[in-house]
């Protein structure tokens, strides 16, 4: 490397800014994706609107006509697309999705009020998955063709492939009170009243609530994460430094928790900003079957209704927090691993 | 030269053989197979028409063929009135998909019906049957889709750079942090109604992952000589990416291919199960799975299979994709 000392640093934030500036064009193609998805749906908002305004009566000429005109003034549905597309932009650099066609309410406080939930679920999920995997994927990785590493990685194998959607309808079978067990509630996030319950008993009552929705959002992560430790791990565990490691006579103990699982664990951790935008596609599933009142179900109840606000604002919404999930760990890759090289 | 190149082994047959030797991997590429003919031969599989009929010194295929004095002929009521010498011979599960039987709904598996009926008097395993013509379907030509458009955007970003990389990057991009099963649904519900269109959406969606591969895989061989001598001999460029680049960068494409197709029978049943799937009354595995959540209590066998169907044909696409995968690791060729 030529330069001063200071070159690193300087690259690094050349990097970064480099990055940043990336976004923008980015952005710019999440806003149009979401703008051409109002386009293509067959008979624009406005005419929709008519259809809700009516209750599915047939309305005269006249009052759709004016219905339609004010819907579209209202949304600038009368202006040429490109100024149409501008203006959307405009509202969404702001953060302002208009309001639900549903119930009118603005949609950042239908969104604000349903996101704790799912990043409620969302977080123990990840934690649980990060908890469980790692430790499994380095036992199997260190005990590599021994009996339980064969178990491990086929049972890894089995809830990687199995549908989320089945497995919760499976879970509701066996457990939510029907021919077999009734041991979990199959059915929102608390008991009726749980709110007025003291503070140890509401948590126990969520805690018992979340259960069936938590295991089906948490195995497939399980499953992924646990084999990509045991991949990563049994790649390093081959490469001479931990040959030198062992060479130079330190402990087992040593040679795999900070040689080898500090080289394995960098893929991992980025991993991370993957698993969340999987996640939010899992949570509409989850969300819907189990009936909780998540971002997820929101989506899916927005898609049923053609809530175009709705959806746009949920779709923008989770591209951008991906996108900056996306840079964090781009940066945090470059910044903990000094082979990447900064171009 | 190589052992293998004096031998006058393919690469592909050097794959082939250690692909042989992987035990699950093989019992994966059985069970596509199997998959494969069930979907292609359903209608001889299952059928409410006979497969063979000898009935007044007349040979029928009814199953393959129309026949015009057979028009309205219920088959079954046939069979009863049948004099001796004729003879008729139904497929093993002697349904069709669509043909309901109100006095029968909701049964639990039986000699009769295998698998049991759904609420409608249908029996389960003949919409399993034509099921997998639709998960198949869809996962084929999704993926197709899906890799012909990651092949062409990952080459040419990957041959060109520059502005062409930047611009394809970008979108890569944008469609890699839009919550993509939402978007499907969401773009699903604003079309009518069609196998076509989830075929469709699924594969604009997918092929994110192909057009980096395609495209690592195109940086690192653009630099090799064969590529400088193919363009001193003055090959255009479609020629040297469609010769001598992409031939030589296909074998991480197959085994995203084979990835893709499960992960497209995931994307379909998942459709299904929300009722955004192919219209009814045509049977898929994700709609049979929906229905079984109004009679949870007690038709386990409306949850059970179809699921299990949709859990094995996944299991056995990763299977032969990890075993491809591992087949082709150049570290394995002696």
């Amino acid at each position: 490397m030529v330069g001063s000392g200071s070159a690193p640093e300087v690259q690094m934030r050349a990097y970064i800014i480099k990055r940043l500036i990336q976004i923008i064009p980015t952005l710019l193609g999440i806003t149009l994706i979401t703008f051409v998805i109002i386009q293509l749906a067959p008979g624009n908002p406005a005419v929709f609107k008519v259809k809700m305004a009516t209750q599915g009566q047939v309305a005269s000429d006249a009052v759709s006509k004016q219905i339609i005109e004010q819907t579209k003034k209202l949304y600038g549905l009368d202006k040429p697309l490109p100024v149409q597309y501008l203006l959307w932009l405009k509202r969404v650099v702001t953060f302002d999705f208009g309001n639900s066609y549903k119930d009118h309410r603005p949609v950042m406080d239908k969104i604000l009020e349903r996101l704790p939930i799912t990043i409620q679920l969302n977080v123990i999920s990840i934690f649980l998955v990060y908890l469980i995997s790692i430790p499994c994927g380095i036992y199997s990785a260190t005990h590599e063709g021994s009996l339980l590493d064969k178990i491990l990685t086929l049972f890894f194998f089995i809830l990687y492939s199995m549908p989320n959607f089945w497995v919760a309808v499976v879970l509701i079978m066996l457990f939510g009170g029907g021919d077999f067990w009734d041991i979990f509630p199959v059915y929102g996030i608390s008991s009726i009243g749980a709110h007025s319950l003291p503070f140890i008993p509401w948590l126990l009552d969520r805690l018992w609530h979340l259960v069936l929705p938590v295991i089906c959002l948490t195995y497939g992560g399980l499953a992924y994460l646990s084999r990509l430790t045991r991949a990563e791990m049994l790649e390093v565990i081959r490469e001479d430094y931990i040959r030198t490691a062992r060479a130079k006579g330190l402990s087992e103990k040593v040679v795999i928790y900070k040689h080898a699982f500090r080289n394995s664990v960098l893929p991992i951790i980025t991993l991370l900003a993957f698993l969340l935008p999987g996640m939010f596609g899992g949570s509409v599933i989850i969300e819907s079957i189990f009936s909780i009142p998540g971002m997820g179900q929101l989506g899916f109840e927005a898609v049923l209704a053609r809530d175009y606000p709705v959806i746009m604002a949920i779709t923008t919404i989770s591209a951008l927090l991906t996108l900056i999930g996306l840079l964090i760990s781009d940066i945090l890759y470059a910044v903990l691993d000094p082979r990447i090289k900064l171009e | 030269m190589t052992e293998a190149g004096k031998k006058g082994v393919t690469y592909w047959g050097m794959v082939w053989r250690q692909l042989k030797q992987n035990r699950l991997a093989m019992i994966g590429l059985f069970i596509t197979v199997l998959l494969l003919l069930v979907a292609i031969f359903a209608p001889l599989l299952s059928n409410n028409r006979p497969l063979v009929l000898y009935y007044k010194n007349h040979l029928y295929f009814p199953a393959l063929f129309d026949y015009s004095e057979l028009h309205n002929v219920d088959f079954k009521e046939l069979k009863e009135e049948l004099k001796p010498g004729d003879f008729i011979l139904f497929p093993p599960v002697p349904y069709s998909a669509t043909e309901y039987d109100l006095t029968a709904t909701l049964e639990g598996p039986s000699k009769k019906h295998w698998l049991g009926t759904d609420d409608r008097g249908r029996d389960v395993l003949a919409r399993m049957i034509y099921g997998a013509r639709i998960s198949l379907s869809v996962g084929f030509v999704a993926v197709s889709i899906a890799a012909i458009i990651g092949v062409f955007l990952g080459s040419v970003a990957g041959y060109f750079g520059g502005i062409v990389d930047h611009i394809i990057n970008r979108l890569i991009e944008i469609i890699l942090t839009i919550p993509t099963f939402f978007l499907i649904i969401a773009i699903i519900a604003f079309l009518p109604p069609s196998i076509y269109n989830i075929m469709a959406v699924i594969g604009l969606t997918g092929w994110t992952g192909i057009a980096r591969l395609v495209r690592a895989e195109i940086l690192k061989l653009k630099k090799m000589e064969f590529v400088l001598a193919a363009r001193a001999l003055g090959a255009s460029h479609a020629r040297i990416i469609g010769r001598h680049l992409l031939p030589n960068a296909m074998a991480p494409v197959l085994v995203s291919v084979v990835f893709g197709i499960a992960g497209a029978i995931l994307t379909e049943s998942s459709l299904s199960f929300l009722g955004f799937g192919v219209p009814p009354p045509t049977p898929s595995w994700g709609d049979i799975l929906s229905q079984s959540r109004d009679y949870i209590e007690f038709a386990w066998w409306l949850t059970t299979f179809p699921g299990l169907a949709i859990f094995i044909s996944i299991t056995a696409y990763n299977l032969v994709g990890e075993g491809l995968r591992d087949a082709m690791d150049p570290k394995l060729f002696r």
